[in-house]
């Protein structure tokens, strides 16, 4: 008979077809995220409404880290050229004095004792910054630049190499010799030639004689580190004439890194006792060394990142208890659904599994949503502010968002879990 | 052996001052391939025997052995495990999963045995086939009729190879022709060696089965063989 078409052989196969999974465990995850999937498919719209606390917690915390990460990652590149055996003192008024108008300075006497006082120093040079920026004229262009003294010391201790011609040299200072070595941005400001080299350019009415130009520097904080002229230390406290001792700043390196903190303390009692301070008085200087300066930088950076970090810690937390909402919601809306599955034999393990996966793939989903989008801001944000250096996403920012999404699900996934997989298979068939 | 031993069996609820028996100390046996029918009017605990038969509900009181095992006493996962390798269950209502396509329906059961995808689909084809509906496989149950419906939740229900099936009245929610469909279905099925039970108001229905057993206010008034039947 046609209808008859259970016959034994097919029978037969089909009992051996009807054997369970080998592995139980792995086939009870995959099933879990197949209907996990399936029903954030069915409910695509709603799913996206409940995991959109955790795409917007997860795109901000991304979008931030990875301008916050970039512009640390250019400042420490920046903080590199310096050199990280420098040491920079500079004059430094304290508040009080300040308020009754004495400023403190340093002078070519605290350099000279520094140099003599002081072993293991492998160059020392000062710099001397013309007030504020001089306008500088070639032919019958000008343009406006930082005008920096300083030694042939300083082409170590900034790490300048020539790009053209030569950097200061000893005998230039000496001999007051009236040259300069100008950076890139002058150049093509001055729209002097590709090798400026020979050329005169005139600063606060001195002619000067260009005699190098060296690699260009590139920016930090979107101001050029190139709008530079540096002339010898002599020349330029000649050309301000009377100021007797003119304020300097005194940059020095190292021979042994491992000296650091020693010499940074005997410069500093060189100086206190050099300026006749008493043991209440502030310091009337400041020593800041690469390291400190770097360390500086990337605390405040690691502060804002922390910061940032817990607001959106209260965010993907705030999502959280949207995604548990909503799951109660829903575990009430298919509690015959539940009933159903119970009926033909799902077990508290398989509801619980079910709902908690959908919880937690909800999240993934929206945690993977949100970390595109917050590169793509990042990346965005970074390129329209004008001068801002490029986003850089890190990889344990990634990891650690889809980690908190993922624990957010659990979390929040397993109070609903536990509510539909306790649920009563007639109550649950019954209900409507 | 019989496959289905009901030992004073009762369900009493406690609502408040009143004591309910829903179902009152009822002694029963069925054997394999036994074609069975509970009639009784509304109210009667058809219901409430058949969720206790079906393991879905549990006594209050009194033995149940079905295959040899005795059910009183089993948790929630073991009575699960039961519905699963014993059972197939079908409703007045369908209770079909109303997002899932009625391959996927027939399919489900078959996960909570853990049986890989491959397989559960060729089985679930293999069935919907048996019941006439090859080529509905991808249609949701809101895109079928009440008749195709009640095919498909037949489908599931057999697609587990159960020892019995159970039907609390399958044709309650189907007009006269699709009702004479199911039931020549059940006639099939049972001349194929299965075990069927069903609940219905009906007395047409109850001409097709061996047997008949007449409920009333939870106890069994009637239990007599349909000869023309045997
Ligand atoms: N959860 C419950 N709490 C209290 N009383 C209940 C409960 N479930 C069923 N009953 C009672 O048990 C009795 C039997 O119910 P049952 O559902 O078995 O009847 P039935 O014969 O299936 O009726 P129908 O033909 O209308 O479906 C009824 O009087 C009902 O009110
Ligand atoms: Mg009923």
């Amino acid at each position: 008979m046609q209808t008859n078409t259970i016959d034994s052989s097919d029978g037969k196969r089909a009992r051996s077809r009807l054997e369970g999974a080998r592995y139980p465990t792995w086939f009870a995850i995959t099933e879990g995220v197949r209907s996990a999937l399936s029903s954030i498919w069915a409910h695509s719209f709603r799913s996206f409404l409940t995991t959109l606390g955790i795409v917007i917690g997860v795109a901000s915390v991304i979008g931030m880290v990875s301008i916050i990460q970039g512009l640390s990652f250019a400042i420490s590149e920046q903080l590199q050229g310096l050199g990280s055996n420098s040491i920079t003192v500079e004059s430094f008024t304290p508040v009080r004095e300040r308020l009754q108008r004495r400023f403190a300075s340093l002078t070519q006497k605290d350099l000279d004792l520094i140099s003599y006082r002081i072993d293991g120093i492998e160059s020392i040079t000062p710099i001397m910054y013309l007030r504020g920026q001089s306008q500088v004229r070639y032919g019958a262009q000008t343009t406006v630049a930082q005008v920096l003294g300083t030694t042939y010391s300083f082409q170590e201790v900034g790490q300048y190499f020539s790009l053209y011609g030569r950097f200061l040299s000893d005998s230039d200072n000496r001999t007051r010799r009236r040259v300069a070595v100008i950076a890139e941005q002058v150049r093509d400001e001055l729209a002097l030639p590709e090798n400026p080299v020979g050329e005169f350019i005139q600063i606060n009415g001195e002619w000067l004689k260009i005699i190098g130009l060296p690699e260009p520097k590139g920016e930090i904080f979107g101001q050029s580190l190139d709008n530079r002229v540096m002339i010898p230390y002599s020349t330029m406290t000649s050309m301000q004439g009377n100021q007797r001792s003119p304020d300097i700043q005194i940059q020095l390196t190292i021979a042994d890194l491992n000296n650091m903190d020693t010499i940074v303390e005997l410069i500093t009692r060189l100086l206190r006792s050099a300026h006749n301070l008493g043991p209440d008085d502030e310091d009337d200087f400041r020593i800041q060394t690469a390291d400190q300066l770097r360390s500086t930088f990337s605390s405040i950076l690691n502060n804002v990142t922390v910061v940032m970090a817990g607001i959106v810690g209260i965010s993907l937390l705030v999502g959280g208890i949207g995604i548990m909402n909503i799951m109660l919601v829903s575990v009430t809306e298919r509690t015959r659904e539940i009933g159903i599955c119970k009926a033909i034999g799902a077990k508290r393990h398989h509801i619980l599994l079910q709902f908690l996966l959908e919880a937690l793939v909800l999240c993934l989903l929206g945690g993977l949503v949100g970390v595109i989008i917050g590169y793509g801001i990042g990346a965005v944000a970074a390129s329209l502010i004008p001068g801002f250096p490029p986003a850089h996403t890190p990889l344990w920012a990634v990891t650690l968002a889809l980690g908190f999404s993922a624990v957010v699900g659990v979390v929040f996934g397993i109070l609903p879990a536990a509510k539909a997989a306790n649920l009563d298979p007639i109550a649950s068939l019954r209900y409507e | 052996m019989a496959l289905i031993e009901l030992t004073s069996v009762s369900k009493h609820y406690e609502m408040g001052q009143h004591l309910i028996k829903a179902v009152d100390n009822i002694d029963l046996s069925i054997e394999p391939n036994e074609y069975m029918v509970f009639i009784g009017s509304s109210g009667s605990g058809k219901s409430t025997i058949m969720n206790i038969i079906g393991c879905l509900d549990t006594p209050t009181h009194g033995r149940y052995v079905l295959n040899g095992r005795n059910v009183n006493g089993l948790d929630q996962n073991e009575l699960a495990d039961i519905r699963n390798q014993e059972i197939g269950f079908i409703f007045q209502s369908f209770n079909l999963l109303p997002r899932a396509t009625a391959l996927k329906n027939v399919m489900q059961p078959l996960i909570y045995r853990g049986i890989g995808l491959a397989d559960r689909r060729a089985e679930a084809e293999r069935v919907l086939e048996r019941v006439g509906l090859a080529d509905r496989g991808d249609h949701l149950p809101n895109q079928l009729s009440g008749g195709q419906c009640q095919r498909v939740a037949i489908a599931r229900a057999l697609v587990t190879n159960p020892s019995i099936l159970l039907a609390d009245e399958p044709t309650g929610n189907l007009d006269s022709q699709t009702t004479v469909e199911i039931m020549a279905l059940f006639d099939e099925l049972h001349d194929e060696g299965q075990t069927i039970i069903v609940v219905t108001h009906e007395p047409d229905i109850a001409a097709h089965s061996e047997r008949v057993a007449r409920l009333r206010d939870g106890r069994i008034v009637e239990d007599y063989a349909n000869e023309h039947n045997r």
